[in-house]
């Protein structure tokens, strides 16, 4: 990291900063939702970027979510680089059509001509004690989209390089922001950019793997600390970019532990993670040692605020699964 | 009601401006466009009804999968295209293949998306036409982000956005208008109200007095013609287009035509209209209706009338001759073109469809 690059700043004040270095770079880039404007967004992603850019490059639009998915494919099909925001996860739903049949698939009906270089930012997750429809883990829906790349940082610095090449990608994105931590704090490095498909190790171990992303990396790191204190040396992988997966990474981490878990806190069944599971034990299955285990939410709807805590994977959620992971000791 | 409000409001009637003998009809806002304009537009009129017959038989013989008709809508169809600049742009829907043709695409590309080869077959750059829409409405809120997108770098594009009857009922559609008179966009958003959503009719998708008075409702203004009448709809959609590249925004137009033909080839339309409706429709005809006003006007005689089906005759036979060659399909394509960079988990399923492939060709 290089001093005169680098600052300590929340996840939100990142994703901002992403906004802004890329709303000066390129003059195609446009950022437009519900309340983004005067107001900066309910969580204050887009806090100041209407006052200095102009309304032109960004503005509230009517209260319509499909609306502003639908006309975001038109201008990238028109040579903008529209970033949207969806206010909440479940938010985003009435725009599922214009996401599924035609963000996904117009690059490949028109075989390249016409490619949507757009970004779709979704705040989800849970952990913040919103009511209905503010919580949803709603990633598996767009990963099992084929044509989306779907991404979530899990650190300050990931939400700032990733959100800076999902918007110089030419392929649309779906932008999944752990809203629990958006203000959680990290250092920030303008200068390191980060490549869409690509995992990370978070944390060098050598017993077991655990594999996370987005709100659950931290889970991860804060279990594999506690295990650290009974003798294991556990390792983290930061999945990142859910698809394209990045096969490599995942597997060679698997490999050289012998044990995984997968943590997310989306519904298990036919999940994200159900999906690593599936890969890990397929690709990873002679140096396993035991079953890939995986620690996610419940499958039932979200929990009302007073009893989320129940239905969040939390650290012994974790140890615990890793205790059953056919130890010798 | 304000008159700026009143000025928003469609007529009572549809505009017409040659009525179904071909005798002009005087309109005090809308002048019937030039001989001239009329002729061109009758021949293309007449290749448009060839082609949507040729298509229909191609389906018959197995060569198309499906073909939904335009016979009846054709004077929408090129009226839609032709009133539109050359750097306009226009949102199509599957059952607009004519007005497709007529901004230049060949039939034979036009048809690649109904044979089956691809999911669009014509390069929308080039020739300025959005990929032909099957989801209903989805394609009005491209429109407006696209005329959007022009707005802010201030091109006088203007996009035109096409739909059925059915798909006014559908929320694309209203967020559409929203959007569209919200930021006073350039779009003009033309509804051919055929009767018909497959078998639901009008009256089960709306109970507006009509579908263009939902234009007010937006703030937009909204007009209804006669969309058997070539004359009146080129005028009101000129009219629509000027307004639109002068910045003052979005309209709503609303044809009255009818599908004379079922839904496609795979729908039986006996099962919800009587003949003698469909009948009815038959003396509005709007190549018949041009025909007679042209031939009285002493500029359509029987050698343009002949050269006229002559040409029609050759794109039909260019478009039969196209679909009777089979096309070599590539599997590869189906990873070409999924993201601009294709990812190593799509590189290893094409790997593995391929040694399929050459297992099977082995065997064969």
């Amino acid at each position: 990291m290089s001093a005169d690059t680098t600052q300590t700043m929340t996840m939100a004040a990142a994703l901002n900063l992403a906004l802004a270095d890329s709303l000066v770079d390129d003059p195609s880039v446009l950022v437009f939702g519900e309340d983004v404007g005067a107001l900066g967004g309910v969580f204050r992603v887009t806090d100041g970027l209407a006052a200095r850019f102009g309304e032109d490059r960004c503005f509230d639009t009517p209260l319509a979510e499909s609306g502003i998915i639908g006309s975001a494919v038109g201008m990238a099909m028109n040579g903008m680089r529209p970033v949207v925001e969806m206010q909440f996860d479940a938010f985003a739903y009435p725009a599922f059509e214009q996401i599924v049949s035609h963000v996904a698939k117009m690059g490949n009906r028109t075989k390249g001509v016409l490619r949507l270089p757009m970004v779709i930012r979704i705040p989800f997750g849970g952990g913040i004690g919103g009511v209905e429809h503010h919580c949803d883990s709603s990633e598996a829906y767009y990963a099992h989209t084929p044509g989306l790349t779907v991404v979530s940082p899990s650190t300050p610095q990931e939400a700032y390089s990733l959100l800076r090449a999902a918007i110089a990608s030419a392929d649309p994105v779906v932008f999944m922001e752990p809203k629990k931590l958006y203000w959680s704090k990290g250092a920030v490095d303008t200068s390191i950019a980060a490549s869409i498909g690509k995992a990370a190790v978070a944390r060098e171990g050598n017993d077991v793997t655990l594999i996370a992303y987005g709100p659950s990396v931290q889970v991860a790191l804060e279990a594999a600390a506690v295990a650290a204190e009974d003798g294991r040396s556990v390792q983290v992988v930061d999945v990142r970019t859910l698809t394209p997966f990045d096969d490599e990474t995942v597997m060679q981490a698997v490999r050289s532990t012998g044990r995984a878990v997968v943590i997310s806190e989306a519904p298990g069944y036919a999940s994200v993670a159900s999906e690593i599971q599936a890969r890990v034990s397929e690709q990873c299955f002679e140096y396993l040692e035991a079953p890939v285990r995986k620690v996610t939410g419940f499958d039932i709807p979200f929990a009302p605020p007073k009893l989320e805590h129940w239905y969040l994977p939390d650290v012994d959620r974790v140890i615990d699964a890793i205790d059953s992971l056919h130890w010798e000791d | 009601m304000s008159a700026a409000d009143a000025a928003q409001l469609p007529d009572e009637r549809p505009v017409q401006l040659v009525d179904e003998q071909g005798v002009s009809v005087t309109h005090e806002k809308y002048e019937r466009p030039p001989l001239e304009t009329l002729l061109a537009g009758y021949s293309a009129l007449v290749q448009g009804r060839r082609v949507n017959e040729q298509c229909n038989a191609l389906v018959r013989q197995g060569r198309l999968a499906v073909y939904p008709s335009s016979h009846g809508q054709e004077a929408c169809q090129i009226a839609a295209a032709t009133v539109l600049g050359e750097h306009d742009w226009l949102f199509p829907t599957y059952r607009d293949s004519v007005a497709v043709m007529a901004r230049g695409v060949t039939p034979e590309d036009a048809m690649v998306l109904l044979r089956g080869d691809w999911h669009s077959g014509y390069d929308s750059r080039e020739h300025c036409v959005a990929p032909q829409a099957t989801p209903l409405a989805t394609q009005m809120l491209h429109a407006v982000g696209f005329a959007h997108a022009a707005k802010l770098r201030g091109e006088e594009t203007v996009v035109l956005a096409m739909c059925g009857d059915g798909a006014t009922s559908e929320g694309d559609f209203h967020e559409a208008m929203n959007f569209a008179a919200v930021f006073g966009l350039p779009v003009v958003f033309f509804v051919q109200n055929n009767e018909f959503a497959i078998s639901v009719p009008l009256s089960r998708q709306t109970a507006a007095h009509s579908l263009a008075h939902k234009a007010i409702g937006y703030g937009m203004s909204g007009q209804r013609v006669d969309g058997n009448d070539f004359a009146a709809v080129f005028s009101v959609l000129s009219e629509a287009v000027a307004r639109a590249r002068a910045g003052s925004g979005p309209s709503l137009i609303e044809a009255h035509t009818y599908r004379m033909q079922a839904h496609t080839n795979a729908d039986d339309d006996t099962r919800y209209r009587e003949r003698e409706e469909v009948q009815s429709w038959i003396c509005r005809d709007p190549l018949t209706r041009l025909q007679s006003h042209l031939r009285e006007a002493g500029v359509l005689d029987d050698e343009a009338e002949e050269r006229f089906a002559a040409e029609a005759e050759l794109v039909a036979a260019e478009l039969r001759e196209a679909m009777n060659r089979e096309v070599s399909v590539q599997p590869s394509e189906l990873f070409e073109h999924v993201f601009a960079q294709r990812p190593a988990t799509l590189e290893q399923q094409w790997e593995l469809l391929q040694d399929e492939i050459v297992r099977t060709e082995a065997s064969a």
